[in-house]
C-alpha cells in the first residue's frame, strides 16, 4: 500500500461533558482511499467522523484531547480556520438536505459564497463538471432551474455530494449516505464513491457491513469508543484478528 | 465457526445443519475405505459389493452440502470465520466425495482379486491401509474440532504414505519380473496402493483447508501468506 496518510489521528479522546465517547484513538487515514468505519450504535464512529472536520465544535460541552492532523497540520490548533477546514473536508449526511432552491443554485452556492467564482460562465462550467462528477448531470441537465426538492431521494443525495464537491474539497466524510435509499440508488452512490476515490479521500460511516465491504479499502471497527481493529477491508472480512471484530461482523452480538 | 452463537438463530441453525451433513458424509467415507480394505484382506465379496452400493448416498450428500452452501452464501452473506467455514465446506466436500470413489475402486479391485488365489500374504498393504484410514480420520477430526495443529500433523504424515506406496510398488514389481503370470494380480494390488496414496492426498487437502479455516492462512503449495 503506497497511499500516503492524509489524516493522522493521535491519542485522541473525546468527551461530551463528563461522558467519554472516544478512548485513545490512533489511526492514519490514507489519501485516495475509502475508509469505512463500522460498529454498533453508540460506539463512537460518528463522533470520530465528525471530529475530522470539527463538526463537534458546535455541541456544548464537547471536548477533544489529542491531535487530528490534516496533511500534518493540527486541525484543532488556534491558527486553523474552521471554515477553510470544512471546505477542505466536506460532509455528506444520512438524510439528504438540499437547499430549497434550484438544482443549479444548490451546486453554485458553495463556490459563490467562498468567492471562488466571479463570472456566470465560469459557474456554469463548475456546475456541469461537478454534476458530472456526482453522476447526476445526465439526469438533471434539462431541468437545472427546477427545485432540488423535485428530485428523488437518491438524486437528492447525489446532489448533496455534488454540492460538497463544488468547493473542491480534499476529503469527503459520509455519515450513512445510503441508508435511506433503495438498492438501485444505493448502488449508484456506491459506484460514485468508487469513482470519487480517484480524486478524494473518503471516510464513510455505515451500519451496512456489506456496504463497508463493497466500497472500502480499509475498515475500522469501533466498540465502546475504542478503535478495536483497523486493517485492509478484505482482511477484516475474511480473517479479522480481534475476536470482538469477528463476533460483530459475523452477527454474534450481545 | 467461532465459539459463540449467532444472534440470528436461523443462521446458526443453517451452519449447524451444514456441519452435521459434513460429519455424516465424512463418517461414511471413512467407513467405506475401512470396509473396502476389509473386503480385500478378509476376502469378502459381499462387503465389497456393499461398499460399492454406498457410493450413491455419498454423492447425494455432496449435492445437498453444495446446495446448502450456496443458499447460505446467497442468503446470509457470511464473513470472516463463517465465510472460511463455508469455503472449506465447499472444497472438502469434493475431497470427501473423491475418497468415496476411491473406496469404490478399491472394492472393485478387491472383488476381482478375491476370485483368484492370493498372490502373496498381504502385509504392507494393510499397514498402508491403516495409515491412510488414520490420516483420513485425523483430517476429519481436525475439521470437526477446528484443530489446526492436528491438521499440520496430517500434512506431514502424508509423506509417510507416499513412501509406503513407493515401497509397495517396488515390492510388487519384483513379483511381476519373477513370473509374468503374477502381473495381473500384482497390478491390481499396485492400483489399490495408489488409491490409498490418493486417500492420503485428499486428507492432506482437507487438512490444508482446516488450517485456512482456523487461522485464515493459505498454506497450500508451500505458500504461507496471509489471506488478506
Amino acid at each position: 500500500m503506497e497511499q500516503q496518510i492524509k489524516i493522522t489521528v493521535r491519542g485522541t479522546n473525546f468527551f461530551y461533558g463528563a461522558n467519554q465517547a472516544l478512548h485513545d484513538v490512533n489511526v492514519g487515514i490514507r489519501q485516495c482511499f475509502v475508509t469505512a468505519l463500522i460498529g454498533p450504535s453508540g460506539c463512537g464512529k460518528s463522533t470520530f467522523l465528525r471530529a475530522l472536520n470539527r463538526m463537534n465544535d458546535l455541541i456544548p460541552g464537547a471536548r477533544l484531547e489529542g491531535r487530528v492532523e490534516l496533511d500534518g497540520q493540527d486541525i484543532y490548533s488556534n491558527s486553523m480556520d474552521v471554515i477553510q477546514l470544512r471546505r477542505r473536508v466536506g460532509m455528506i449526511f444520512q438524510k439528504s438536505n438540499p437547499f430549497p432552491m434550484s438544482i443549479y443554485e444548490n451546486v453554485a452556492y458553495g463556490p459563490r459564497v467562498n468567492g471562488l467564482i466571479k463570472r456566470r460562465a465560469d459557474l456554469d462550467v463548475i456546475v456541469e463538471k461537478t454534476l458530472r462528477s456526482a453522476a447526476l448531470w445526465d439526469e438533471v441537465k434539462d431541468r437545472l432551474s427546477k427545485s432540488a426538492m423535485s428530485l428523488s431521494g437518491g438524486q437528492q443525495q447525489r446532489l448533496c455530494i455534488a454540492r460538497a464537491l463544488a468547493v473542491e474539497p480534499e476529503v469527503l466524510l459520509m455519515d450513512e449516505p445510503a441508508s435511506a435509499l433503495d438498492p438501485i440508488s444505493t448502488a449508484k452512490i456506491e459506484e460514485l464513491i468508487y469513482q470519487l476515490k480517484r480524486t478524494y479521500t473518503i471516510v464513510i460511516v455505515t451500519h451496512n457491513m456489506q456496504q463497508a465491504a463493497r466500497v472500502s479499502d480499509e475498515t475500522g471497527f469501533f466498540l465502546n469508543g475504542r478503535l478495536v481493529e483497523f486493517a485492509e477491508t478484505k482482511k477484516i472480512f475474511t480473517a479479522p484478528v480481534k475476536h470482538e471484530t469477528e463476533d460483530y461482523i459475523t452477527g454474534r452480538f450481545g | 465457526m467461532a465459539g459463540r452463537e449467532h444472534t440470528s438463530k436461523h443462521y446458526e441453525h443453517q451452519l449447524r445443519l451444514l456441519k452435521d451433513k459434513l460429519l455424516l458424509m465424512s463418517h461414511q467415507a471413512e467407513q467405506m475405505i475401512s470396509d473396502a480394505m476389509r473386503a480385500l484382506t478378509e476376502r469378502r465379496p459381499s462387503l465389497a459389493d456393499e461398499v460399492i452400493s454406498r457410493d450413491d448416498t455419498l454423492d447425494h450428500l455432496e449435492v445437498e452440502i453444495d446446495t446448502l452452501c450456496y443458499e447460505i452464501l446467497a442468503l446470509e452473506q457470511p464473513v470472516a470465520s463463517d465465510l472460511r467455514f463455508i469455503a472449506t465446506a465447499l472444497k472438502i466436500v469434493r475431497d470427501i466425495e473423491r475418497i468415496g470413489d476411491t473406496a469404490v475402486n478399491i472394492a472393485e479391485r478387491a472383488r476381482e482379486l478375491i476370485q483368484e488365489p492370493e498372490l502373496k500374504k498381504l502385509i504392507s498393504l494393510p499397514v498402508m491401509g491403516q495409515s491412510a484410514e488414520r490420516i483420513l480420520k485425523n483430517s476429519l477430526d481436525a475439521f470437526v474440532n477446528s484443530d489446526a495443529d492436528l491438521a499440520e500433523k496430517v500434512i506431514q504424515e502424508d509423506d509417510d504414505i507416499d513412501a509406503m506406496y513407493e515401497q509397495i510398488f517396488r515390492e510388487l514389481l519384483t513379483y511381476m519380473i519373477e513370473d509374468t503370470r503374477n502381473i495381473s494380480r500384482a497390478l491390481k494390488l499396485i492400483f489399490i496402493a495408489k488409491h490409498l496414496e490418493r486417500v492420503g492426498d485428499h486428507s492432506a487437502n482437507i487438512a490444508e483447508m482446516v488450517v485456512f479455516m482456523v487461522k485464515g492462512q493459505d498454506i497450500r503449495h508451500g505458500t504461507r501468506s496471509d489471506r488478506g
